[in-house]
């Protein structure tokens, strides 16, 4: 009885544990690790904007992040050195804090975003997860070879004539997806957590690229396991048991 | 010969002029020098051709299809980044082959572990190497140790003879005097 209740969480989680190690590596790749933060304060803002607006908090969030990544390039060149993450991320949170402040209602789904809800993941959430990163490794490993040459050498992914607009605003977008999808079954910071640790402990300690991107995978799949059986055995939420699993096998193994 | 490239009068910079009026060519499989003081524009220049810094008067024609190479001064962004020499010159669609001894035993090392030296042989082979009709080079001796830059002569004298033009920038006149058909000085006032 018990194991089929959270089933369709435990694979809910497991899809975002296994998409985001893998964005993380492209997001520290392009120095935009801040940006995968600002994406989850931003759909968190969007999720109770929907709500009080009666429109699904999901479709809110997702539609506010997507705006967030789509928009951020605009401003890219006038908010140069993380300026533009860092000024969505504070906008995101403070619209939060605000609506919660100001709507009871706002207040409870707020508070389950940031402390994350997996084990209420229902199969509305497991799906558009599931798909949607299907969709995303498939992509990442479409423009992998792209993203790695405009960082390594800007100047000959210009000469080559490529097309920026994939690896420019298609990655932004399908970056604030992923990270508005998983926040609000994981909550802001186990998502954070997740897209930021993995990658960070596989970039120090792998030999190439590619052994760079099994090592976040794998250290994000097994975290996320023992956090997820872990949470479960003490009966704690989630989302802070895992990102406190990640900072301790990050200050150990780093 | 064909020509790759002709520069007529060419004056450019970033946000206003930066060198003076210049005449160049670059024939396929000739290997021609830039060299002057620092500030002079030569780094600039090579940017002009490459697309990047602006032409305020004068004109580049480039031969129609053609595909240019450009190393820069600084070291690809890779400290920290667990990318490999095997992966970045599969990056560019550079050929291993023909690379000195002491880095070809070294090309599943990650770039950050290797020395300065070798990081750089490194980059600059992978543009060399990279398919491109026209290879521009900015300070291509910086780092190297008298092994690399002998190497580096070397295989530029392969690359030219086997169709390549080269365009350098050097402020080391011994390698350009070796390397080079053509050499071009740069100076503040007039090009000589």
């Amino acid at each position: 009885m018990s194991a089929e209740l959270f089933l369709i969480p435990f694979l809910t989680g497991l899809a975002c544990a296994i998409v985001l190690p893998v964005l993380g590596c492209y997001l520290r790749l392009r120095d935009e690790w801040l940006a995968a933060l600002a994406y989850s304060h931003v759909a968190a803002a969007g999720a109770l904007l929907a709500l009080l607006a009666g429109v699904p908090p999901a479709l809110g969030g997702l539609s506010m992040a997507a705006l967030a990544g789509a928009g951020r390039r605009l401003f890219a060149q006038r908010l140069s050195g993380g300026a533009s993450d860092a000024l969505l991320l504070v906008g995101g949170w403070a619209i939060t804090v605000l609506l919660a402040a100001n709507a009871p209602m706002a207040e409870r789904m707020g508070h389950a975003l940031f402390d994350g809800q997996l084990y209420f993941s229902g199969s509305q959430e497991l799906w558009p997860v599931a798909i949607g990163g299907v969709v995303a490794l498939l992509a990442l490993r479409a423009l992998s070879s792209r993203l790695l040459l405009a960082r390594v050498y800007p100047d000959l992914f210009r000469l080559r004539g490529l097309p920026a607009w994939p690896i420019q605003i298609g990655f932004d977008l399908m970056a604030a997806l992923c990270l508005a999808m998983a926040t609000m079954s994981l909550g802001v910071m186990g998502a954070f957590a997740l897209v930021f640790i993995p990658p960070w402990l596989a970039f120090r300690r792998a030999a190439n690229w590619r052994s760079g991107l099994r090592w976040s995978l794998a250290i994000g799949v097994v975290a996320y396991v023992a956090a997820f059986a872990l949470a479960l055995g003490l009966d704690q939420p989630f989302g802070p048991v895992l990102a406190l699993l990640l900072v301790l096998v990050g200050l150990l193994v780093a | 010969m064909s020509g790759l490239l002709r520069a007529e009068q060419l004056v450019v910079g970033w946000q206003q002029p930066a060198t003076q009026p210049l005449d160049l060519t670059v024939a396929a499989g000739e290997i021609v020098g830039l060299t002057g003081p620092n500030g002079v524009g030569k780094s600039t220049l090579l940017a002009a051709i490459a697309g990047r810094a602006n032409v305020f008067s004068g004109r580049i024609e480039q031969r129609p299809g053609l595909r240019l190479g450009l190393l820069r001064q600084d070291v690809p962004p890779v400290v920290g980044m667990p990318l490999s020499g095997r992966e970045l010159l599969a990056l560019t669609g550079a050929s291993p082959e023909g690379l000195p001894a002491w880095l070809a035993d070294r090309l599943d090392v990650r770039l950050d572990k290797l020395s300065g030296g070798q990081r750089h042989y490194l980059a600059l082979w992978a543009i060399l190497q990279a398919p491109a009709d026209l290879v521009l080079l900015d300070e291509p001796t910086n780092n190297l140790d008298v092994a690399g830059v002998a190497h580096l002569t070397e295989h530029l004298r392969d690359r030219a003879a086997a169709g390549a033009g080269i365009l350098v920038v050097s402020h080391d006149t011994a390698f350009v005097e070796a390397v080079c058909d053509r050499v071009i000085g740069l100076r503040g006032h007039d090009v000589s």
